[in-house]
């Protein structure tokens, strides 16, 4: 339900004839334009008053959309219902599923709807045309499942699993996977929840042989339902996972983590941070070799640097016996503290501290100023202004202590947040503070030690 | 066979007076020709039959159905007769004289039967009108079909219209199941005769306007076209008032259904077309006393825009003289004179009104605020005076009202009904496909209106010729009428003159010849004009429901009247040119 309002944006270019919708080369579009062209292909003869007027409604529909304005809504779809009885071809094409995304929209948030009422309406425009069946099926699915009425949801499901018509049904393949995958993550729920309720039976209790044996048949029937979309390239990310869950809860590691390493490393699926995500938790599950590990990380690295697992990665880079590694554990460092979202956060700038004071020790001097080189414009007033200085220390002094030694190392013991820092006196960081000054004096890179 | 089982009933029906009679699936004879279902039922002699009746009735349904579907045998033009017919009792109802129906449409009607060849002549492409009077015996309401029926058989060769009935009837049976419900329907969209005006509905308002035009009646074309938007006149769907016999589909479809609203222009060219090809002699004459002479009008529009309506009429009526379009001879339609044109009334009318404006205010973007500072002065200073008008007071009323009205016309358009309840189909194929949308059409709009408040938003208007209404005193909608123009004028001498002495023309340019009407030189571009001056186009095109570019036109065509000199001096000049007074 919630992509409903994704997709009302789609309408309004659906309306005219998509084919013929005027883009120029940096994708903007002009509907003017296009409204113009219109004129001139039909030999700028005017367009029929019922054609326009319904367009007209069409507008008034979406303006009442958004701003809430259901009843109104309403109101308008009451007359727009009109449209189904268009003569043009094209348009007796868009307009049902124009309508059916109007009216569940209006029907999914109007005071006066409620189930039955949307029920009936998905099951009328279900059977307008046929291209529509199954999308209508799924959304009107969700529908019931966001209503918490799952075995609705599954009698839908399955209803619409056995629908068939001729070709059409073999070009919307990918809808009966869909369909066929929601029903899985449906039994999937129903497993779960029976898994829970096993966990806390006793494991010589009688009831225990039937419900594990009545679990099995289910699981098997769902890895059934969801195994086939997840080979289809896309973004699967519940289904996977639900998947993965029951294989390996019934021991077949080998088959989950084929499933996970199809799913992260298959060229043909969209990149998805997810994927690696589960991957890697999976494999430091099984207790997987450090490489291994890395290796996954990696990939995750290059999608998406600020994430949190960022961190367990400089760890393993640290941990490591490679030179090359120890000085990407510093690049992922700097890395995750570029992030706007990750300024705050005092893992990465103790890690960062500590490394870079370890980095230096080991004479690698280099490779803190290739890092420091791309970041000497920006870093100073992103991270160490005075204005930082101050509300940091107010709000966490660990943290600003951190920072200022990060700052003092690499900015030197003149910059305006180490000197802040220095200046605070107070009891319990007294001795860190010396310390820290002194680290820095010898440390900073900036430091002119010729 | 129902027909056969009810031969045994002998006896004529009471309404029709013909014998022949079929079995309804209760058992009761029902007359074929006007299906008046009698009270006699035939007697259930075989009491055998009782067990199977049910698969017997299954049986006569299904052939009385297909019976059913055929409808009467009807021709195109009777199609038309009822659109017209019942257009002309719209009209009476909403206050036309009842002379109207009786004698001037029905005349038009018959002559144009007559002179289309296809009745009331001696050789008729088809017996059209003797054929369908006696199908129809028992329709008096229909006091047409009537005369039809005595006029046709009178004047047509009886030999003839037997033939040509007996090789209707067989022609019929398959036409009539092929691509249309009406006999011709095939034939009618077909024929391409030179000199021959075909009807069609659109044409049907142009012949309404002829007999209106005819009996000078109090309601100009804009009025009728927004009678027919409004749906106080039979228009689309006016198909949904043929008797339930008279089956619609195939050809008819493209003939009878209309999914546009009537154009202002293209039935005023054909109003021009038809009087032209009925041959009509010059219309009665239009004098200062009929409600289509400019002064009339004018003050009627004053009133409905609500200028100081007196003060003005009285400077729309020396315009009226000074441009010679109140002249009995301009205003009056003549089909026959060589240059057969009908004046657009209305159109001109508020032509006039807008130039009168032009004249007082200037409309320059500039003038006008500069006198409405005055006029505001005064009104502060002397609350006890008759109120001087002020331009920008009345433009602020009259956008905010103009604004509402034009959004409300946009929701009632959107909202407007386009389909009718029995639904058009090309082809046998594509009837259940059809009605099954129109079912679920019908179903959707149940389940949706209850969703909607339960009183209905769109109530049927009550017809007016005013859209604007300034009776009612209060504080945002100040009503001018009693205003004065004062403001406007100053003296000299013993006689008043307007303060503003320039003026500028809308048009420099018209096409060599008097009564040139091609449209190149006149093009309203919008942002080369003042914004008051678009702002009253505007207000006017709404209120007649036409395009802003034909106001312009008749502007500039009353303005070359009134300059006409200024016009012949100026040929060679070109620029903005500025008229002294």
């Amino acid at each position: 339900m919630d992509n409903f309002s994704e997709e009302l944006a789609r309408p309004v270019t659906k309306d005219g004839q998509v084919k013929m919708s005027i883009l120029s080369g940096t994708g903007m579009h002009f509907p003017w334009l296009q409204s113009y062209v219109e004129t001139v292909v039909i030999g700028g003869k005017k367009k029929k008053d019922f054609s326009q007027t319904t367009s007209a409604c069409l507008s008034f529909i979406q303006e009442a959309l958004l701003k809430h304005q259901w009843r109104r809504a309403a109101e308008y779809m009451h007359s727009y219902f009109q449209a189904l009885e268009t003569t043009d071809g094209h348009q007796r094409q868009t307009v049902p599923e124009l309508i059916w995304k109007l009216g569940s929209e209006i029907l999914f948030y109007h005071p006066k709807s409620n189930v039955e009422t949307f029920t009936t309406f998905a099951d009328r425009m279900k059977n307008i045309g046929v291209m529509n069946y199954l999308k209508i099926s799924l959304q009107h699915a969700l529908y019931l499942l966001h209503h918490g009425m799952l075995e609705d949801a599954d009698r839908n499901l399955r209803e619409a699993e056995t629908w068939r018509y001729g070709e059409k049904s073999s070009s919307q393949e990918i809808l009966i996977n869909l369909v066929q995958a929601y029903k899985g993550l449906l039994q999937y729920y129903t497993w779960s929840k029976k898994k829970k309720e096993l966990s806390k039976l006793d494991k010589d209790d009688y009831v225990y042989g039937t419900t594990t044996r009545s679990m099995i048949n289910r699981s098997w029937k769902t890895s059934m339902n969801l195994s086939a979309l997840i080979k289809i390239p896309g973004v699967w990310d519940p289904f996977v996972k639900s998947y993965v869950e029951m294989l390996e809860f019934y021991g077949d590691q080998d088959a989950a983590q084929e499933v996970l390493t199809n799913y992260a490393y298959d060229e043909k699926f969209p990149s998805n941070p997810n994927a690696h995500i589960y991957l890697y938790n999976f494999l430091k599950r099984k207790k997987a070799p450090r490489t291994k590990l890395l290796s996954v990380l990696k990939i995750l690295y290059q999608i998406v640097p600020s994430h949190k697992l960022m961190l367990e990665f400089h760890t393993l880079l640290r941990k490591s016996e490679k030179e090359e590694h120890h000085k990407l554990g510093l690049e992922v460092l700097f890395g995750v503290l570029d992030f706007a979202g990750c300024t705050k956060n005092i893992t990465a700038w103790k890690y960062l501290a500590k490394y870079l004071k370890q980095t230096l020790m080991g004479n690698h001097l280099v490779w803190v100023q290739e890092q420091w080189n791309s970041r000497k414009n920006w870093w100073p007033s992103f991270h160490f202004s005075y204005f930082w200085a101050k509300s940091d220390w107010k709000e966490d002094m660990a943290l600003a202590c951190e920072k200022a030694f990060v700052a003092g190392i690499l900015l030197g013991k003149g910059c305006r947040y180490f000197r802040y820092i220095s200046k605070q006196d107070h009891q319990v960081i007294r001795k860190k503070i010396k310390q820290m000054k002194k680290s820095v004096k010898r440390y900073s890179i900036v430091n002119p030690r010729l | 066979m129902d027909l056969e089982e009810a031969k045994e009933f002998k006896e004529r029906c009471t309404q029709c007076t013909a014998v022949s009679w079929g079995l309804t699936d209760e058992g009761k004879y029902f007359c074929t020709s006007c299906h008046n279902v009698t009270e006699r039922s035939k007697e259930v002699i075989n009491t055998e039959a009782i067990p199977n009746s049910q698969i017997k009735a299954i049986n006569r349904g299904l052939k009385r159905k297909k019976q059913l579907e055929k409808g009467w045998d009807w021709y195109v033009c009777e199609g038309f007769q009822y659109i017209l017919y019942h257009q002309a009792e719209a009209l009476k109802s909403l206050g036309v004289g009842p002379e109207l129906k009786n004698e001037v449409l029905h005349k038009f009607w018959k002559r144009y039967l007559q002179k289309s060849k296809q009745a009331y002549c001696k050789n008729p492409i088809y017996t059209t009108g003797s054929l369908l009077s006696v199908k129809f015996p028992n329709d008096t309401s229909f006091d047409m079909h009537h005369d039809l029926l005595k006029k046709g058989i009178l004047r047509n060769d009886f030999e003839t219209l037997c033939t040509k009935l007996k090789s209707f009837e067989e022609a019929s049976q398959e036409m009539t199941s092929v691509c249309s419900g009406s006999i011709d329907g095939v034939e009618y969209s077909q024929r391409k005769e030179k000199g021959i005006v075909k009807m069609t509905v659109p044409k049907t308002l142009a012949l309404c306007y002829l007999s209106l035009l005819w009996q000078r009646e109090t309601m100009t074309l804009s009025d009728l076209l927004r009678f027919v938007e409004e749906d106080h006149i039979p228009y689309i769907n006016a198909f949904q008032h043929f008797p339930e016999e008279m089956k619609l589909y195939g050809r008819d479809k493209r003939i009878f259904a209309v999914e546009s609203w009537p154009d202002y222009e293209d039935i005023h060219d054909k109003t021009i077309e038809i009087a032209k090809f009925l041959d009509l002699p010059r219309f009665p004459d239009i004098t200062e006393d009929c409600y289509l002479h400019p002064n009339i009008l004018c003050m009627k529009y004053l009133m409905e825009v609500n200028l100081p309506a007196d003060e003005m009429h009285s400077l729309a009526c020396q315009v009226v003289k000074m441009t010679g379009v109140g002249e009995v001879d301009f205003l009056t339609f003549d089909p026959i004179a060589k240059r057969a044109k009908t004046v657009k009334y209305d159109l001109q009318a508020v032509a006039i009104i807008v130039v009168v404006l032009k004249l007082l205010f200037l409309l320059d973007d500039n003038f006008e605020w500069s006198l409405s500072n005055l006029a505001e002065k005064y009104n502060k200073k002397n609350k006890k005076d008759k109120p001087w008008f002020d331009f920008r007071k009345w433009y602020q009323v009259m956008k905010k009202t103009l604004d509402e009205k034009k959004y409300k016309l946009e929701e009632a358009r959107a909202k407007f009904m386009w389909k009718s309840e029995k639904p058009l189909y090309y082809s046998f194929i594509d009837k259940p496909v059809v009605y099954k949308r129109r079912e679920m059409v019908v179903n959707l709009q149940k389940q949706f209106s209850t969703l909607v408040d339960l009183t209905p938003t769109v109530e049927k208007k009550h017809p007016s010729s005013f859209q604007f209404n300034w009776i009612e005193e209060d504080n945002d909608r100040t009503c001018f009428h009693g205003h004065s123009l004062q403001v406007v004028l100053k003296e000299k001498g013993q006689s008043l003159l307007t303060k503003n002495s320039s003026y500028w023309l809308s048009t420099q340019k018209f096409c060599k010849g008097n009564v040139c009407y091609c449209k190149h030189l006149t093009t309203y571009e919008e942002s080369n004009f003042s914004l008051s001056y678009q702002f009253i186009l505007n207000l006017f095109s709404f209120l007649l429901r036409i395009k802003t570019s034909l106001l312009h036109e008749e502007v500039s065509l009353i303005e070359k009247k009134l300059f006409e000199r200024k016009y012949r001096r100026t040929k060679k000049k070109s620029g903005r040119s500025r008229k002294s007074r």
